[in-house]
């Protein structure tokens, strides 16, 4: 019996043993590492973008709904668990240019995350019944434009009093501790990974494939697009929520189409249609652009006094979308392409090649 | 109170944006293709005037225009040749995403050699002057965009319905493999288009910038943007449905602005966006277009 329930689920319990490895790394550095480290700063980037592109990956890898909304719904997200978990004595002081806040409660982390993702979610199905009848460009459009209203509305002084207008919303609660992050993004993708492994997820994957053909196996097109659109979007709200929690302080224009891109990017970078890739490249993705490549930024002087040339402001960003144009243009599977990671087919490997005829 | 000024300074935003739209709209209807790099190219076209101004003081004004528009043809060549022909046989969704990423290393080139700061665009005597029309002060530059769109317009699509070259561009977009089957040198089709498309985009960005002087490296995603929608309102992949969607849209916001909705601007075009992809998803002059299985 206990052989069978081995031989059926070796490959998960590996996999959740490099999860909790990694879980262990994330803390001992939340407890080692000196403050002003990058670690603290960069992994809660990681974490939040990891869980962002995931959930991008749900929509766009694995149903093949190419989606462009991504930053409209952590917007919704961001505000609204920022708008939730602000002190009531500190609100005053917050929406000071419009009075007073129209919500006079706080709520704690975990019912405001939810929250977050549940406004993403709600504005999903209202804005997903027209669009989704849409196809390929055609969705990627609408989206995009969604996006960009919600920014254009969340901004207007008429919504002053709920979403502060243009001016930024601070002083709410923000975890310091980065396994916070890790295990909110955590769990998120442990879900997104269920959901794709079960029924639904074939279904999606079937869509993704043919639509016609999945459609004539008698799956209801409409509804798991819906339910695939809905999903995403309530873990992007999440992602959002956990973006605001970084900043410490939430605007609007930060929402912009270029952070879509980069969650895009990030997609395509660890291959389209693969969640632990997606997790790697929004690791080598924010560690290189905000820690690792961070010196290209700096006028560098060499030991005999020259400058060494080019390296200046923005220089860093130049090469890095270098760098990404080689990735899409060259390896275009990414990292990962459609494979995920197997830690017992790994050493599986390892072992079979040192002994031998292992089979 | 009296709408014709607002119409007019309508229809003058509407042309400067349907120049950008052609270019959106002929990429589309060859390679189906949403270009989301034409709008940083025609940022790019704009600084090259200010450095092209700056660095050759002697250089009379005509001349700068000229090599300028020659310069950007040769980026928009340059763009084609070397992030979307690779890909030609590869899914649509990855030239796609190749354009995204040209459009953010344009951003980010732009924002190196700036150094992030908004540069002021140089004076174009005649273009820069203030003329009043209508009961509207504005630069000459605003009042010719309609204007100049239009003729290019009615040009392109003499090109296009008239001459052997727009007969086999139309083979293209019809169909890719046939028209190759035919004799017809595809890859030289689709650069000439991207170089009217940059053309197109390089005279548009002198009317714009003349009127909105400074530029930053972020200066081409709105009207980029505006110009999309406005390529989709009128039916992408028709020339003169991005005209008169660009007109549309100019025409809307202004609008907008008369009663009192400067803040919705934005807003509201993106709403005729989504009303039209709702409503009729390959925009007004649009053809329809049935899957074959």
């Amino acid at each position: 019996m206990k052989e069978t329930f081995w031989e059926k689920n070796k490959r998960a319990i590996c996999n959740l043993a490099l999860v909790l490895v990694l879980l262990a790394a994330v803390i001992a550095i939340d407890l080692l590492a000196p403050t002003t480290s990058m670690w603290f700063s960069v992994l809660r980037k990681v974490f939040t973008f990891a869980l962002a592109a995931v959930s991008m990956n749900l929509l766009n890898g694995f149903t093949g709904l190419f989606s462009l909304g991504q930053a409209g719904f952590m917007l919704l997200g961001a505000y609204t668990y920022a708008i939730f978990t602000i002190p009531v004595e500190l609100r005053a002081s917050v929406f000071r240019n419009y009075g007073a806040s129209l919500i006079q409660f706080q709520m704690p982390i975990v019912p405001a995350l939810l929250c977050a993702g549940i406004v993403a979610a709600v504005f999903a199905f209202l804005i997903g019944l027209p669009v989704l009848r849409l196809k390929s460009d055609y969705l990627a459009i609408a989206t995009l434009g969604f996006a960009e209203i919600v920014r254009g509305l969340v901004q207007l002084q008429n919504f002053g009093p709920l979403t502060n207008g243009p001016d930024p919303i601070n002083k709410f609660t923000a975890p310091e501790h980065i396994w916070i992050y890790a295990l909110i993004a955590g769990t998120c993708i442990l879900l997104i990974i269920l959901i794709v492994n079960s029924t639904y997820g074939r279904a999606f994957k079937a869509i993704r494939d043919d639509e016609i053909a999945a459609e004539a196996m008698g799956i209801n097109l409409a509804s798991h697009k819906q339910l695939s659109f809905i999903t995403s979007s309530f873990f992007c709200g999440i992602a959002g929520a956990m973006l605001a929690m970084c900043n410490s302080s939430v605007s609007s224009v930060s929402f912009t189409t270029s952070m879509t891109y980069q969650i895009l990017l990030v997609v395509v970078i660890g291959g389209i249609g693969s969640i632990s890739g997606s997790m790697i490249a929004a690791f080598i993705y924010y560690a290189s652009s905000e820690w690792w490549l961070k010196f290209l930024d700096l006028e560098t002087y060499t030991a005999a006094g020259a400058r060494v040339p080019l390296l200046g402001p923005g220089f860093r960003m130049v090469v890095f979308s270098v760098l990404i144009m080689i990735v899409v243009l060259f390896f275009r599977t990414g990292i990962m392409g459609t494979r995920e990671i197997s830690v017992y087919d790994f050493f599986a490997k390892l072992f079979s090649k040192k002994g031998g005829a292992a089979k | 109170m009296n709408i014709v000024p607002y119409l007019i300074r309508g229809l003058a935003t509407g042309g400067q944006f349907a120049l950008v739209a052609i270019g959106y709209t002929m990429v589309y209807g060859i390679l189906k293709l949403i270009n989301f790099a034409h709008g940083d190219l025609f940022m790019v076209s704009g600084i090259l005037l200010i450095y092209l101004c700056a660095n050759f003081p002697t250089l009379p004004i005509g001349a700068a225009i000229i090599i300028m528009i020659a310069l950007t043809v040769l980026i928009g060549f340059l763009i084609e040749k070397c992030a979307y022909s690779p890909l030609r046989q590869a899914p649509r969704m990855s030239v796609m995403i190749s354009a995204i990423g040209v459009s953010y290393l344009l951003q980010n080139l732009v924002s190196y050699i700036t150094g992030g700061l908004s540069k002021q665009f140089p004076d174009i005597p005649f273009l820069s002057d203030s003329v009043k029309l209508f009961g509207v002060k504005d630069k000459l530059a605003v009042f010719l965009s309609p204007v100049a769109a239009i003729v290019l317009t009615v040009i392109l699509v003499l090109i296009v319905n008239h001459t052997k070259f727009g007969m086999s561009m139309r083979a293209v977009s019809r169909d890719f493999e046939t028209s190759q089957l035919m004799g017809v040198k595809i890859n030289r089709v689709i650069s000439i288009t991207f170089a009217i498309g940059a053309f197109l985009a390089a005279v548009g960005s002198i009317l714009y910038f003349a009127k909105n002087t400074g530029i930053n490296h972020m200066a081409g995603s709105t009207p980029g943007i505006k110009a999309f929608i406005a390529a989709v309102v009128g039916g992408i992949g028709s020339v003169p449905g991005a005209v008169v969607g660009a007109l549309i849209i100019g025409v809307v916001e202004s609008l907008a602005k008369a009663f009192g909705l400067a803040d919705f601007s934005d807003v509201i075009s993106f709403g005729l966006l989504i009303l039209i992809l709702v409503v009729k998803p390959t925009g007004l002059f649009g053809e329809k277009l049935t899957e074959k299985v």
